[in-house]
Parts: structure tokens; C-alpha cells; sequence
């Protein structure tokens, strides 16, 4: 029987052509996906990577809510250019509590993933008030209603304890103290703030949005870009150290 | 009362009690106006159960009618006019898109009409609710048409089309409100991918069964690429959306996968968004429009097979080019990279099949304007699947990548090979379904295909140069080793294109109003065919 007279059986079974397409579509995918759960190169040993605080995490879902990842990219290619633009490339290990991650495919605007102290929170402020008034030739829509908007946080460690069940480090002190946390982290002097960066290493804390009485949408936003990029110190990362 | 009706009645019933209490509890107002869709959708589920089962004949409906298949149509109908409805509303939203980069004071300071809202709008009504809608249309047409049976299931093809329209408007009016994931092409939240994932279930039985159901021998092989279009994004939509919810009061959910592993997944998933629901499934209507059109054989049935085994296995491994240079390992990279120079050949295989199927009809091009923009969409295929396969080289893509090349590649492909079929298809199809001679008017065809022609050729020749320039621009030097451009330079000099790019896009629905002008008058006003159309395929 030729192979032509083979594939006939196929095409007059349904069931065996839908376990034969399934058979064909799974290959690729497996060899490419399950990998990446095993292999220890995928994600590199780096310090200084922690999970983010409340106030960032809602900060990021925000991100997520406008859909700044259609402009923005959180990916530096090793490639000159983006490395002096933007800073170090970007190391797997930096995303590892990214659910889900923002690498984005599109720099309508820069790349964001090295945001972090590049800029001033006044300057974010404006920025996002009116992104012409500090770079007249941007196209990026303005964003005033954040620093308007108070930031629901009730449900707050919800959202923690969802992550800690994925495997994301939260522990139950960290659940449990989440909302302290975020109000400490958004209050300039707060006297919690040194139970937060025992918490959470590297956390800066102050008004963030320029307005102490509230906390608003602007105070997160700005407290996530304010940390992008900033906890692998690259003076101490050793490039060679992964390489076997 | 059929246990279709008494069990789905029920379902709904259940489902609007668990939303009202859903809406009462909401962490947000809105997912409580979502919940209060879903509360009014299923209710008017149960209404229409119950009056259709009062005014129904008790009888089942008869599987054929003095020997031929008595056809269900209706479902089909109904998702034509739907993607034409939800087509003219993507474009206009894409035209918005490209307006808003051009001259952002469009984004008019309200946070719904913001271009990052927007743009997962626009994605998703073109790919989603236009695109969707003609593949679920013309394969409910193709499978019972090739198979000579009438549809299977008594309610369950009309829940196929509508369920998913609901799903369309549930993802819709969530990115305008602020809830999305954020993943690129699978921006709708948890409950709208559980809804999504019942209605693709039921759309997998109601195929495959009408399948079994067949008078023929054979499945015919437009078959083949529907089969594997449904099966695959089945597949893909639940490995990309495994999520855990906040609350079952809370919109928000976290994926599953972390970092590196989600991106892989989610580019395994969009990757193959374009390769089984806007490549395969309208590869589908390929191999059934152009031949019917052409009144030709398809040119090479071994071609057919050895295109589609080689198509489906090679496209799943092509995800990894969307992640070059970044922190995915080295090997994946590599291996999306050489599958994705190797999808040439089958992608290649599909548009030569399509183009010969034309052998001894090609004067039919210069009398049939709806032949012609179904041969210049395989062209486009055939472009578009060359220049893909280029920039996934890691070479051309560390220029491409990030650019708006990227954006002009698949507008090629969508607007020229997904547009052009399903207009083609779609003015093959009112006819037909709506029992007319001809259509209203060949020359408003004619119309709209010069003028979305010029549309599209402007809008991928705007994006080749703004992207090509931009890439350039970013890794230009001075001859003292400073880079020479700040960024904010790169994207003042993208405008002059951003406005090209618009003035094509407006074409292009300039183009889709005159095809929706032409098919209302087709419905309304021309003479009914003097045979039935509806006859089994021969």
C-alpha cells in the first residue's frame, strides 16, 4: 500500500485524523516548553531578586489595567545599542515573579525594564499628568485621572496569597501584614518602614504621588516603575557564573 | 421537551442566579456590570428556549427533504452579518488606533478611549470577532455542504454562535473598562476564557460530529484545516490562559507561569494564533472558495496533504522568533528560529495549490472581481509567509523586532490574506444563503477592491520604512561613538508614516462600507435565484 493509499485512512476517519493532528501539533511545543521547567540554565543564580511588595504589585496591575505593555518593552537585548541606551540586558531571573510577564513585543516608547531611578518623582508626576510637558515630542496619552483615583487595596492580600500558592516566596508574615505594608510604603517616614525593607530588601518608601493625605493609583504606578530593574547589583553579577 | 433544551434551560437558569450573586458581591463595578451581563444574557437564553420550544412543530426537525439534506442554515446567517458588523467596527477602531499615534491629543484624556485600551480592542475585534466570525460562519457552511448532512445539534450550533459573540462583547467592553491580562492576544480575563472554552467545546462537537454524520466517503480537505484550526486553539487558549482567580468576586487572575516560561508559552500561543486561527482556518476557505469560485478542482490533492501535515507540525515550533535576544535560553531561540525558516516551504506549498487551482480559469480574473481579490489574498498569503520567515532570521530580527515592521508584516498578511479571503468568501456566501442570483453590483466590488488595494499597499509600505528607519535610527552612531539619536528623535520621525499608515487604514474601511453596502442591497434587492441554491456540493 503506497503512502498516498495509507493517508486515505485518515481521511475517512474523523477520529483518527483529529488524534493524528493532536499527536502533530503536541511535538513541538513539548520539546520547546517542559524544558524550561527543568533545565537550571533557563533561569540564572542571581541576589537580589525578591517578590514585589504590595504597593508595587498593585502598582504593576495597574500597568497590566492600561495596557502599557502595547508601548513599552521590559526587555534589554544584549546588543550595543540597547545596552547603552537602556543598561544592562536583561537577565530571566529579573521576571521570575512576573504573572504575567511584560517583556512586550512593541517601543512605540522606550524600554522600561531599567526604569527605575532614571527619573524623579515629580518628573513621573508630570509625566503622567502630561507627558508633552516634559517631553514635547511624545505621543504617549496623558494619564491624569491616577493621581485623582484612590487605589482600592481592600482585597490586597488576596492577591498575595493567590501568588504565594503559585510558588511566589510570600510568607504568611508578609500576607498578613500586606495592607500595613502598603500604607508604609507609600508614607514618606513611615516608623513601618523598617519592617518593610526587612520584608522586602531595597524597598523604597515616601509619598510617592506628592500627595501625603491620599493613596492614590499614581503612588503605586510610580513605586513599581521606581523599583524596575533596580535589584541585581551588576557590579557583584558575574556573567561566567552560569556558564558550564 | 428534548433534553437539549430542558439541560441547557437549566444551565442558564443556574448560571443567571450564580451572576446575580456574583454582581451583588463584585470586588469592582466593572466586573458587576459584567456579571450583569451574563445575569440578562442567560436569562434571555431561557426565554428563547422556552418560546422556541412552544412555537416549534413537536416533531424533530427532518435531516433531509425529498432526499436532500435539509441544511442549517441559520446559525450561519447569523455569523456572517456579525463579522461584517464586528469588521467595519475593528477597522474603525484600528483607524482610531493609527490616528491616535499620529496625533495623540485623540486619546482625549479619558481613560477608556487611551490607545493602550484601544489597540487590544482593535486586535481582537479583527482577529476575534471578524475573523471568528467568518471562520465559524464558512465552516459550518463548508462541513454540512461537504458532507451533505445537516448540521448535528438542536440548539447547540445557535449557542456556537451567539455564546461566542457574548464572549466577544464580555472581552470587548472589559479592555475599555480596564480588565485585561495583558497578554498580547489573549487579553481577556478568567471567567470570559472559561466562557470561551464551553462555547469552543461545543463548537468542536457540533463540527466533528456533523463530520461523522457524512454521506461521503472522504473529508474533504477543507475539512482537514478547520478540523485542526478548532482543535489546536482549544489547546493553545487553555495552556496560555491557566490562571488562578483573585476571587470568584474579582476580575483579576494570576497565570500560572512566571517570566521566561510565560513568555515562551504566550508566544507558543500567539504564535500559533496566527498560524491555526488566522493561517490554517482560512486555509480552510481556501480550498473550498477558490475552486467553487473557479468552478476548477483543487490543482494538487498529494500537495494538499503533504501542505497540511508539514504545516501544523513545523507552525508549533515557530513561537520562539517573538522572543530573539532575550532572556529565553539560546536553544529555543534557535530551534523557533529554523522551524520558522522551514514553515516557508508548506506555507508556500498552501499558496501554490491555492494559485493553480486557477489553471485554465485565469480569465476569470478580469471578469470576476470577488475570483480576483480571493487570488490576490493567496498572493499576499504567499508574501507575507516569505517575509516572515526573513525576519525571524536573528539577524534581520535584532532590526526588526520592537519596530513597526513587525506591525506592517501582519497587517500584509491580515489585511491582505485574511481580509481578501473573507471578503471573498463572504460575497460568495450572501448570495448563496440568502437564496439571491448575483450579487447587487460586481462593479462596487471592483470599487472596493482598488481602493482597500491602495489602502493596504500604503499602509505595509508606511510601516516597512518608519520600522526600518526607527531600527536604524536606534543603533545609529556618531563617528565620536555616541549613539546618535535620543529616543524621543526616533519617534518624532516616525510621524510622517503614522499619517500614510492612517490614510490607508481609511481606505480600508472605506472599502468594507462599500461591500456592506452592497451586500445589504444584494439582500434586499435583487432578484432570488431561480434554482435554489442551497443544492449538496458536487
Amino acid at each position: 500500500m503506497s503512502l498516498w493509499a495509507k493517508h486515505r485512512i485518515l481521511e475517512k476517519n474523523s477520529i483518527l485524523l483529529l488524534i493524528g493532528v493532536l499527536i502533530v501539533i503536541a511535538i513541538g511545543g513539548l520539546v520547546e516548553i517542559v524544558p524550561l521547567f527543568y533545565l537550571k540554565s533557563t533561569i540564572e543564580r542571581v541576589s537580589g531578586v525578591r517578590p514585589y511588595t504590595p504597593l508595587e504589585l498593585a502598582g504593576r496591575n495597574i500597568y497590566i489595567r492600561e495596557g502599557c505593555y502595547n508601548c513599552h518593552s521590559q526587555m534589554i537585548r544584549p546588543l550595543r545599542d540597547e545596552v547603552e541606551r537602556y543598561g544592562h540586558y536583561s537577565l530571566a531571573a529579573e521576571s521570575m515573579y512576573d504573572r504575567p510577564f511584560q517583556w512586550g513585543s512593541k517601543r512605540t516608547g522606550p524600554d522600561l525594564a531599567r526604569v527605575g531611578g532614571k527619573y524623579s518623582d515629580e518628573w513621573h508626576r508630570d509625566h503622567f499628568n502630561s507627558p508633552k510637558s516634559v517631553v514635547p515630542g511624545s505621543i504617549m496619552p496623558a494619564y491624569p485621572w491616577l493621581a485623582r483615583t484612590e487605589l482600592p487595596y481592600a482585597h490586597i492580600e488576596n492577591d498575595l496569597k493567590v501568588q504565594a500558592h503559585l510558588g511566589v516566596p510570600y510568607t504568611p508574615e508578609m500576607i498578613q501584614n500586606a495592607k500595613a505594608d502598603l500604607r508604609a510604603q507609600a508614607t514618606t517616614d513611615s516608623p513601618d518602614a523598617d519592617t518593610l525593607v526587612k520584608r522586602y530588601p531595597k524597598t523604597q518608601a515616601r509619598d510617592f504621588d506628592g500627595n501625603p493625605q491620599r493613596i492614590t493609583e499614581a503612588d503605586a504606578l510610580i513605586a513599581y516603575l521606581q523599583h524596575l530593574g533596580t535589584h541585581v547589583d551588576f557590579k557583584l553579577y558575574d556573567n561566567k557564573a552560569n556558564i558550564r | 421537551m428534548t433534553g437539549g433544551e430542558l439541560g441547557a434551560g437549566l444551565a442558564f437558569a443556574a448560571l443567571a442566579l450564580l451572576s446575580i450573586v456574583v454582581a451583588a458581591q463584585a470586588h469592582t463595578p466593572e466586573y458587576a456590570f459584567h456579571a450583569y451581563l451574563f445575569a440578562a444574557g442567560s436569562v434571555a437564553a431561557v426565554f428563547a428556549i422556552v418560546n422556541r420550544y412552544y412555537a416549534r412543530p413537536a416533531e424533530p426537525i427532518p435531516l433531509e427533504i425529498g432526499g436532500k439534506p435539509n441544511y442549517n442554515m441559520g446559525p450561519v446567517k447569523f455569523a456572517t452579518v456579525a463579522a461584517m458588523i464586528w469588521g467595519i467596527a475593528g477597522f474603525s477602531v484600528g483607524l482610531l488606533a493609527a490616528l491616535q499615534l499620529a496625533f495623540p491629543v485623540l486619546n482625549l484624556d479619558i481613560a477608556w478611549l487611551t490607545f493602550g485600551r484601544i489597540r487590544p480592542l482593535h486586535t481582537s475585534a479583527v482577529i476575534f470577532a471578524f475573523g471568528g466570525n467568518v471562520l465559524i460562519a464558512t465552516s459550518f457552511y463548508v462541513v454540512q455542504r461537504t458532507s451533505r448532512a445537516r448540521m448535528v445539534g438542536d440548539i447547540a450550533p445557535w449557542f456556537v454562535v451567539l455564546g461566542y459573540n457574548f464572549f466577544i462583547v464580555i472581552a470587548g467592553t472589559g479592555y475599555l473598562l480596564g480588565i485585561t491580562q495583558s497578554k498580547e492576544y489573549a487579553e481577556p480575563e478568567w471567567y470570559a476564557d472559561l466562557w470561551l472554552t464551553v462555547v469552543w467545546v461545543v463548537y468542536l462537537l457540533v463540527y466533528l460530529g456533523t463530520i461523522m454524520r457524512r454521506t461521503e466517503p472522504h473529508i474533504y480537505v477543507a475539512n482537514w484545516f478547520y478540523l485542526a484550526f478548532i482543535l489546536t486553539i482549544a489547546v493553545l487558549h487553555l495552556g496560555n490562559n491557566a490562571a488562578i482567580p483573585v476571587s470568584l468576586f474579582s476580575p483579576k487572575s494570576y497565570i500560572v507561569w512566571a517570566g521566561v516560561q510565560d513568555a515562551m508559552v504566550q508566544w507558543w500561543y500567539g504564535h500559533n494564533a496566527v498560524g491555526f486561527f488566522l493561517t490554517a482556518g482560512f486555509l480552510g476557505i481556501m480550498y473550498y472558495f477558490i475552486p467553487k469560485r473557479a468552478e476548477r478542482p483543487v490543482y494538487s490533492y498529494r500537495l494538499s496533504i503533504i501542505h497540511f501535515w508539514a504545516l501544523i507540525f513545523l507552525y508549533i515550533w515557530a513561537g520562539p522568533h517573538h522572543l530573539h535576544y532575550t532572556a529565553l535560553p539560546d536553544w529555543t531561540q534557535t530551534l523557533g528560529m529554523t522551524f520558522s525558516i522551514m514553515l516557508w516551504m508548506p506555507s508556500w506549498g498552501g499558496m501554490i495549490n491555492g494559485l493553480m487551482t486557477l489553471s485554465g480559469a485565469w480569465d476569470k480574473l478580469r471578469t470576476d472581481p470577488v475570483l480576483r481579490m480571493m487570488v490576490v489574498s493567496v498572493a499576499f498569503y504567499g508574501m507575507s509567509t516569505f517575509e516572515g520567515p526573513l525576519m525571524s532570521v536573528k539577524a534581520v530580527n535584532s532590526l526588526s523586532h520592537y519596530t513597526d515592521w513587525t506591525i506592517g508584516h501582519v497587517h500584509s498578511g491580515a489585511l491582505g490574506w485574511v481580509g481578501y479571503i473573507s471578503f471573498g468568501a463572504i460575497y460568495c456566501l450572501v448570495p448563496w444563503l440568502w437564496n439571491r442570483e448575483r450579487l447587487y453590483s460586481l462593479k462596487l466590488v471592483n470599487w472596493h477592491f482598488w481602493i482597500s488595494t491602495i489602502g493596504i499597499v500604503l499602509y505595509i509600505s508606511a510601516m516597512w520604512v518608519s520600522g526600518i528607519l526607527q531600527g536604524l535610527m536606534w543603533r545609529a552612531y556618531t563617528n565620536l561613538g555616541f549613539l546618535e539619536y535620543s529616543f524621543i528623535e526616533t519617534v518624532e520621525a516616525m510621524h510622517p508614516f503614522y499619517v500614510i499608515r492612517a490614510l490607508g487604514g481609511a481606505l480600508f474601511v472605506a472599502g468594507a462600507l462599500i461591500m456592506a453596502w452592497n451586500l445589504w442591497k444584494t439582500v434586499n434587492e435583487s432578484a432570488p435565484a431561480s434554482r435554489p441554491a442551497l443544492q449538496p456540493a458536487e
